[in-house]
C-alpha cells in the first residue's frame, strides 16, 4: 500500500544548515558541508507575550515551519498540522524536575504550560490562526518516521493540505548524559494532494523491511544519527538531487519506511 | 467516515480495574477521589490514585520499562481478558497488521523526577539505574504495550496533552483506511506525577476539595490517573446489534492561548460539528454528552456554550471527572470506554460531586444517572496548546 503527496514547500535548521536552499547544496554535493552551531531566532508571528514564553524547541519548530509554508505559497491557518519530536522543550523539563527536587517544590505556571509535548503545535495555531486539526506524536528515534506515516495517511485519506515538522533539541546535563542530543535539528514539509506550482515532487510513502539509507558523507551521518529528526536525511537527499528515485528510513526494529520521489519538472 | 468496531475494550482508573468494576461505580455513582497522600506531595488537593499499581510487575526481558506508567498499563493490559483478546486478535491478522495508538501526557516522567533527587552530589549525574527511553520518553508507554503483546505494526505514542487519548483514534482511523494495518490497538495511560500535581496547583487549577463540574462553585480539578485500551477493527458487514461502533472523529484547534480555552468555545465547538459531519448525524441523533467537564470555571464555562450552540440546551450531558478525576492524556481513552459502557447498558452516568448546578451554564447537565436507551455519545477531549477532540460513539443495531 503506497500513500501520495506533494512536497510542495520545504524548511529546515539544524547545525550550520540555515534553510532548505543551503541544506539542498549539501546534500547534493555542491556545497561542503560545515557542521556549526545550529541558529535559533524568534518566530515573528508570536506575540510579545508568547515571545516571553517560547524556549529553543518553539523557535526550532516554528522557524522550520514558517519556511516551508512561505516556500508553499499556502495559507499557514489553512494547513492542518502533525507536529513529531522525541522530546519536549528540554531545559524546561529540566528545571521543573530540578525544582521538584528542591524542598520548596515551586515550578512556575509558564515552566508548566510549556511542559506539554504539543507546546510548539499549540503556539504554531495561536500565531497563525490555524484552527485546524492538529496532531503531536512521539516515537522516540523513529519519531520522524512516525510523523511522516501520520501526516501521509492524512493528505492521502482525508484529501487535506498538511504541514509536517519533525524536530528535535537538546537536554541540559544531567539528562543531556541519558539522551545525548548535541543540540537542535529541525525538519518541515508542506505536504498536499495535487500538484501546486510550488510542488517539488510526487512522493508516494509505504513501509518495507528493506535495510535503511545512511548517508556517506561521515559528517552528514553523524548528524543523521544524533537526531531523530535527521533520520529524515536520506529523504531529503532525494528531493535536494531533484532526481527519481527510492530512499529508505529508519523507523521500527526492523520495519522501514521506503519513499519514492518522482521530482516535478 | 467508515465505521470501526471496538472489538474489546478496558478500562483501570480509581473507579474500578476493569470494566465491571467501572459500570458498578458508575451505577452507584461512587467517586475514587479521595485526599491526595501520593509520594511525597503536600499540597491540600484530593487525587484519583489507582490502587495497587506499583505492585505490577512487568516481565523480566522487559524490565528497563520499569516505571509507574508502565506498571499501570501492565495492570490495566490484565483486566478483563483483553491482553488475550490481543494476543489472539495478532495472530489472527498477523502481528504486522496490528497498530499501536497511545495517548499520554507525562508518561514516566515520576521516574525522572525520582532520579533529580538522587543526582550524585559531586558530578551531579542522574543515577546509573535510570533510564530515559523507556521510561520518561512520551514513546515508552507504546513502546512497553507494543512488545509486551507482541504487536509489530506502526506503533506512536499521541501527546497533545488533556485530548492525546481521544486524538489516538484518529491517528488509527486513518491508518486502517490506508490499509497500512488491519486493526489498532488504542487508548491512553497517564500517571500520577510531581509534575502534573504541583504544576496545576501552580495554575491555581486543582481543587483542594473533589472537583464538582458545572457546580456553580466549582473550583478546580482533581488529578486521576488511568490507563484504558480499545481493540479497534473494521466493521464488517454483519454485525451483533448491541456492538459499539466508532462513528465519527472531530479535531480542531483553538489558536487561542496555550493553557486557557477560548471564551467561547469556538474551537470546541467545531471538534463537535466536525465528529457530527463525520458521522452524518445530526445533532438530534445524539443521546448523551461525555463532557470534558474538568470543573475549573473556565472550561465548563467554554465547553457549555459550545455544547449548546451546537446540540442547544436540552441534550443530556455530564463529566464524569467528579467520579475519576481528570486522567489528562488518559481522559479520551477513559471516556471512551465510559461512552461504550454508556450505550451497551442503557446508561446515563449521573455527574457526582456536584452540587447547584451553574445557572449560567445553559447546558443540560445532569446530576443523577438516567437508565434509558442510548444510540449515541459524543465524547469531549480538549487540551492545553488549544487542541480538541470529540468523538462520537454508537450501537450498531
Amino acid at each position: 500500500m503506497r500513500l501520495t503527496a506533494y512536497v510542495s514547500g520545504l524548511g529546515v535548521l539544524g547545525p550550520g544548515l540555515c534553510n532548505w536552499p543551503e541544506t539542498a547544496a549539501v546534500l547534493s554535493g555542491r556545497q561542503a558541508y560545515r557542521p556549526a552551531a545550529t541558529v535559533l531566532s524568534m518566530p515573528p508571528i508570536l506575540a510579545a507575550a508568547e515571545r516571553r514564553r517560547t524556549g529553543r524547541v518553539v523557535k526550532l519548530a516554528l522557524g522550520v515551519a514558517l519556511q516551508a509554508t512561505s516556500q508553499s505559497g499556502e495559507d499557514p491557518a489553512s494547513l492542518a498540522s502533525v507536529f513529531a519530536s522525541s522530546g519536549a522543550d528540554g531545559h524546561n523539563c529540566h528545571e521543573i524536575c530540578r525544582a521538584l527536587a528542591l524542598a520548596g517544590r515551586e515550578i512556575s505556571p509558564t515552566r508548566f504550560t510549556n511542559s506539554v509535548h504539543n507546546a510548539a503545535a499549540g503556539y504554531w495555531s495561536i500565531g497563525t490562526g490555524a484552527m485546524t486539526e492538529s496532531n503531536v506524536v512521539c516515537a522516540f528515534d523513529a519519531s520522524f518516521s512516525a510523523g511522516l506515516l501520520e501526516a501521509f495517511t492524512q493528505v492521502a485519506i482525508d484529501q487535506v493540505p498538511v504541514l509536517l515538522v519533525a524536530y528535535d533539541a537538546e537536554y541540559p546535563q544531567p539528562l543531556h548524559a541519558k539522551r545525548p542530543i548535541p543540540d537542535a535539528f529541525g525538519v518541515a514539509l508542506v505536504l498536499t494532494p495535487q500538484r501546486r506550482p510550488s510542488s517539488l515532487a510526487r512522493v508516494a510513502a509505504g513501509l518495507t523491511d528493506s535495510g535503511f539509507d545512511r548517508i556517506a558523507d561521515s559528517s552528514l551521518e553523524t548528524l543523521r544519527c544524533a537526531f531523530p529528526a535527521a533520520r529524515s536525511l536520506p529523504l531529503l537527499r532525494l528531493l535536494a538531487e531533484r532526481n527519481s528515485g527510492t530512499a529508505i528510513l529508519e523507523y521500527l526494529d526492523v520495519s522501514r519506511v521506503e519513499v519514492q520521489i518522482e521530482p516535478c519538472a | 467516515m467508515k465505521p470501526l468496531l471496538l472489538t474489546n475494550l478496558t478500562a483501570t482508573s480509581c473507579i474500578g480495574k476493569g470494566v465491571a468494576a467501572t459500570l458498578t461505580s458508575l451505577l452507584q455513582q461512587r467517586s475514587g477521589l479521595r485526599m491526595c497522600a501520593f509520594e511525597t506531595v503536600d499540597i491540600e488537593t484530593h487525587i484519583g490514585e489507582v490502587a495497587g499499581v506499583d505492585d505490577a510487575r512487568l516481565p523480566e526481558p522487559l524490565r528497563k520499562f520499569d516505571c509507574r506508567n508502565n506498571r499501570l498499563a501492565e495492570l490495566a493490559l490484565q483486566q478483563d481478558d483483553f491482553f488475550g483478546a490481543v494476543r489472539q486478535a495478532a495472530s489472527r491478522l498477523g502481528a504486522r497488521r496490528v497498530g499501536v495508538f497511545l495517548g499520554t501526557s507525562t508518561a514516566g516522567i515520576l521516574q525522572t523526577e525520582l532520579a533529580y533527587r538522587e543526582c550524585d552530589p559531586t558530578s551531579g549525574a542522574l543515577p546509573p539505574h535510570f533510564e530515559y527511553g523507556s521510561t520518561h520518553n512520551a514513546f515508552s508507554v507504546a513502546d512497553y504495550v507494543r512488545q509486551r503483546c507482541g504487536l509489530q505494526g506502526p506503533a506512536v505514542a499521541v501527546s497533545c496533552a488533556c485530548a492525546s487519548s481521544a486524538k489516538v483514534f484518529g491517528s488509527a482511523r486513518r491508518m486502517i483506511e490506508a490499509g497500512l494495518i488491519d486493526a489498532a490497538l488504542v487508548g491512553g495511560v497517564d500517571s500520577l506525577c510531581l509534575t502534573t500535581l504541583y504544576g496545576f496547583h501552580s495554575l491555581q487549577l486543582t481543587s483542594p476539595s473533589p472537583c464538582r463540574p458545572f457546580d456553580v462553585a466549582r473550583d478546580g480539578i482533581s488529578i486521576g490517573e488511568a490507563a484504558a485500551f480499545i481493540f479497534l477493527e473494521r466493521a464488517p458487514r454483519n454485525l451483533d446489534g448491541d456492538s459499539v461502533l466508532l462513528l465519527g472523529i472531530g479535531e480542531s484547534s483553538d489558536a487561542y492561548h496555550i493553557s486557557a480555552p477560548h471564551p467561547e468555545g469556538l474551537g470546541a465547538r467545531r471538534a463537535m460539528q466536525a465528529a457530527l459531519a463525520a458521522a452524518a448525524l445530526e445533532p438530534e441523533g445524539v443521546d448523551y454528552i461525555n463532557l470534558h467537564g474538568t470543573g475549573t470555571p473556565s472550561n465548563d464555562r467554554s465547553e457549555s456554550q459550545a455544547v449548546t450552540s451546537v446540540f442547544g440546551p436540552t441534550t443530556p450531558c455530564s463529566s464524569t471527572k467528579g467520579a475519576t478525576g481528570h486522567t489528562l492524556g488518559a481522559a479520551g481513552a477513559l471516556e471512551a470506554v465510559i461512552s461504550a459502557l454508556a450505550i451497551r447498558h442503557g446508561l446515563m452516568p449521573g455527574g457526582v460531586h456536584t452540587g447547584r448546578i451553574d445557572p449560567t451554564l445553559t447546558a443540560m447537565y445532569i446530576k443523577d444517572n438516567r437508565r434509558a436507551s442510548v444510540a449515541r455519545v459524543l465524547s469531549n477531549s480538549f487540551g492545553f496548546g488549544g487542541a480538541n477532540c470529540s468523538l462520537i460513539f454508537g450501537r450498531a443495531g
